[in-house]
């Protein structure tokens, strides 16, 4: 039986409050991993090792950090993140929803773009694709 | 005063495991004040030392060209105090390594006692940090003096050369 969604926010939420000392009442669905719960460059590399051994799946850095579209000129000009640099980030992140960010594509914005039920969808989608 | 906070490798298996020794002794200034009286060695130099077997085993992983810094201690606990007279061993476990750093797990011991236990994450300094952390003469001196390669092996068990950067000139 694969885990239902509300068990995966519970061990996300473990991984989180483990991982970024938070307390499990601020990890709520809509909270942003970065602006939220405060979480630092650094933090992605423990998240991710906590994620993976749990749910037995690889998350890429690159999937829940896209920090090299930021430093890349065809998707950034003059601090805000072009057509092509959005539609580079809704392939990286599909799991995410760019509806807000789109309004205001400013790149400090963009580490406000994960929150926990992207990151719970993340997680949802490889263990569905990983499922004979 | 020298920041060296273990004395000598016994057991340094690439990218896996490293095991140090640090003899804790009455002269060494930092046992004087922590606790005035009673003499113990501070609890943040146990990580420290780990922080140093830890580190030197996330670094030969590139011989040390990455540039490694503790960046966070996930969780630590201890168990009991450090005396003069004792002798800690420091094991370190790697646990998961990529491009961005590491992850490490750390036990230190008195003659099979524990002491601690942590989990500390590595970083790889990247270009936003320019500054070099050690040149090649400092490298050398810590991995020379802790006998890194005396006991460096590899997985297989074959010993690891002494990088040929790092040799004197």
């Amino acid at each position: 039986m694969p885990p239902t969604s509300d068990e995966i926010f519970a061990k996300v939420r473990d991984v989180l409050v483990d991982a970024l000392a938070v307390d499990d009442d601020q990890v709520a669905p809509e909270a942003t991993i970065v602006g939220d719960l405060g979480a630092e460059s650094i933090d992605f590399l423990d998240m991710t090792y906590k994620l993976e051994k749990l749910f037995g799946v690889e998350i890429q850095r690159s999937e829940l950090f896209p920090d090299d579209i930021l430093t890349n000129a065809v998707f950034v000009k003059d601090g805000v993140l072009t057509a092509d640099g959005i539609a580079e980030l809704r392939k990286r992140m599909p799991f995410a929803d760019l509806s807000r960010f789109e309004s205001e594509p400013q790149i400090h914005n963009l580490g406000n773009l994960l929150t926990v039920s992207n990151l719970c969808r993340l997680i949802e989608n490889k263990l569905a694709a990983a499922r004979p | 005063m020298r920041w060296y906070w273990l004395d000598r490798f016994l057991e340094f298996t690439s990218g896996r495991r490293a095991v140090a020794i640090k003899n804790v002794t009455l002269g060494e200034e930092s046992l004087d004040d922590y606790y005035p009286g009673f003499p113990v060695l501070p609890p943040s130099l146990i990580v420290e030392g780990l922080a140093q077997a830890g580190g030197l085993l996330v670094g030969e992983l590139s011989q040390f060209r990455e540039r490694v810094v503790l960046a966070k201690i996930n969780r630590v606990v201890f168990f009991r105090p450090v005396f003069p007279g004792d002798r800690l061993t420091y094991s370190a476990d790697m646990l998961d390594c990529n491009p961005q750093g590491a992850i490490v797990q750390g036990q230190a011991a008195v003659d099979g006692d524990p002491v601690a236990d942590m989990e500390l994450v590595f970083a790889h300094l990247d270009d936003r940090f320019p500054r070099e952390l050690f040149g090649p003469d400092e490298l050398r001196e810590f991995v020379d003096k802790f006998r890194l390669y005396d006991v460096a092996r590899d997985e297989e068990g074959n010993r690891i050369p002494f990088p040929a950067y790092l040799r004197r000139a």
